[in-house]
């Protein structure tokens, strides 16, 4: 398994968040990606959809098994990763590079964890 | 608390990712589903599959006890051969489904599913006949499957070619593989060629190393319980819990092959008899939708449902998603469009011929 970046936030369902230019870029983590193996299919909303924090927005198919993926923040969707709709396994490949979406319009947050507090999580959890 | 399988700390040395399934502690993938999925159908893949049961059957009984027991039929069964049955409840339900090894004229040798072993052997102690020795040596064997079109090759360098069974649903015994006495047999639960090998659980960590290291060059790779169920799957094999229970009936799940109704007698002839031509039957779906059919999925034309998925996944192969499904009879024609209800979602789904994958032979 490979480092959870610094510069990252994290919820403990196992999303992470980074703030850029002024909007909030979502996807999932290393742990996440691992426990689900093999993705084949993301389900994403569409670009001006509102998402809410701690509600899922999205949801991961793998081979195995098929998981929701929660929204960090509150706001509206300003941007969705296409590429990843066709080649869902970038999730898998680069999972800190694939982002699921950029939200914009942000009014709240999850609570929010830096990398040392996710990992504790993730820790407990294996 | 889990059992561990003689093999339990190669799976670990082998970075597998372990979970507990059937009582037992196992991996569910190393590198991942889809490759090794795809070495199975393309090279070869080494499961670990200790964690099935074993039963011997033995004795001047032991016929007309497997007659009674099962509903295939054994009396023209050669020996050395291999045969699939269902055992049913005297409600025509399934209490498992196995295979049945003949060895000798009173020595047989099944091989049932984890999760059942124990019921199955109670249910047998309890209705066997007369002059008939059962005895559960499941604990004392370790299986490995080796499947794939390559599996000859690799056999071949490790044990003499003669020994290797030829035909498909056949075994021998007592064969040297590695200076290890082992069964083997051309069988499998993934739709490829390939051997389920059993052996002594003291063997069974020299055995995995000896398969790994020479199939090395035919692109043998270990696999998981994933990959076998994905491969499972897209071979339409049932798996018990899922394509039949002790609710369902065998008829009712499409394994007549395995039912042989013209026999004299046996447990749950009478209850299929009085049960009538099936209602329900078992059928292929693919999807049309975006999405992954899964498991206990309601399925509907319209507003009427129609029955539930058994099992559903992604296919490897042919990349899309794929399930079966227990459905009303009346509506089961191929190329029927049905719904299944994908987590309140209504995707669509077409009636497709099974099994989904079969090898080129």
């Amino acid at each position: 398994m490979f480092k959870n970046p610094e510069e990252l936030k994290y919820t403990k369902t196992h999303e992470w968040v980074k703030e850029e230019d002024g909007l909030y870029v979502v996807g999932l983590t290393d742990f996440a990606q691992d426990a689900l193996g093999d993705i084949v299919f993301v389900n994403l909303p569409q670009t001006g959809d509102t998402v809410t924090a701690g509600e899922s927005f999205s949801d991961v198919e793998s081979v195995k098994a098929v998981s929701d993926v929660f929204s960090p923040v509150t706001g509206i969707v300003a941007e969705i990763n296409e590429e990843i709709l066709d080649n869902p396994a970038l999730v898998n490949e680069d999972c800190y590079g694939a982002w699921l979406i950029k939200v914009s319009d942000v009014t709240g947050t999850e609570e929010l964890l830096d990398a040392a507090a996710y990992e504790e999580v993730c820790a407990n959890e294996a | 608390m889990e059992l561990k399988t003689p093999l339990y700390d190669v799976h670990v040395r082998e970075k597998g990712k372990i979970v507990p399934f059937a009582g037992y502690l196992l991996p569910v993938q190393y590198e991942g589903v889809i490759a090794e999925h795809l070495a199975v159908r393309k090279q070869a893949g080494l499961f670990d599959v200790s964690h099935m049961g074993e039963i011997t059957i033995k004795g001047p009984g032991a016929l007309a006890t497997l007659n009674h027991l099962l509903t295939n039929d054994f009396t023209r069964m050669s020996t050395g051969k291999v045969r699939y049955s269902v055992m049913c409840n005297e409600n025509g339900g399934c209490v498992d489904d196995l295979l049945v090894y003949k060895f000798g004229e009173e020595d047989y040798f099944l091989v049932v599913n984890a999760s059942n072993r124990h019921k199955d052997f109670e249910h047998m102690k309890k209705n066997i006949l007369p002059d008939t020795e059962i005895e559960d040596i499941s604990d004392t064997l370790a299986q490995v499957a080796l499947q794939g079109p390559n599996s000859r090759e690799i056999m071949k360098k490790v044990m003499k070619e003669e020994d290797i069974p030829e035909k498909y649903y056949t075994a021998k015994r007592n064969v040297d593989i590695g200076g290890m006495d082992c069964i083997i047999s051309y069988t499998g639960y993934t739709g490829e060629a390939g051997y389920e090998i059993y052996t002594a659980n003291e063997n069974a960590e020299k055995m995995w190393d000896l398969l790994r290291e020479n199939g090395k060059e035919f692109g043998l790779i270990p696999c998981g319980l994933g990959a076998r169920d994905t491969l499972r799957l897209e071979a339409s094999m049932p798996l018990y819990g899922h394509e039949m229970d002790e609710v369902v009936s065998p008829l009712e799940t499409g394994l007549d092959f395995g039912v042989k109704m013209d026999k004299k007698e046996f447990i749950g002839k009478q209850a299929l008899l009085d049960r009538g031509e099936p209602k329900i039957c078992r059928v292929g779906l693919t999807i049309l939708d975006r999405g992954v059919l899964r498991e206990h999925q309601d399925v509907y034309i319209g507003d009427e449902k129609i029955g539930h998925t058994t099992s559903g996944t992604f296919s490897p192969l042919l990349k899309t998603s794929i399930a079966m499904a227990l459905i009303d009879k009346k509506h089961s024609a191929l190329d029927t469009v049905v719904e299944v209800d994908v987590r309140g979602r209504r995707l669509k789904a077409k009636i497709v011929e099974m099994p989904f994958y079969t090898r080129n032979r």
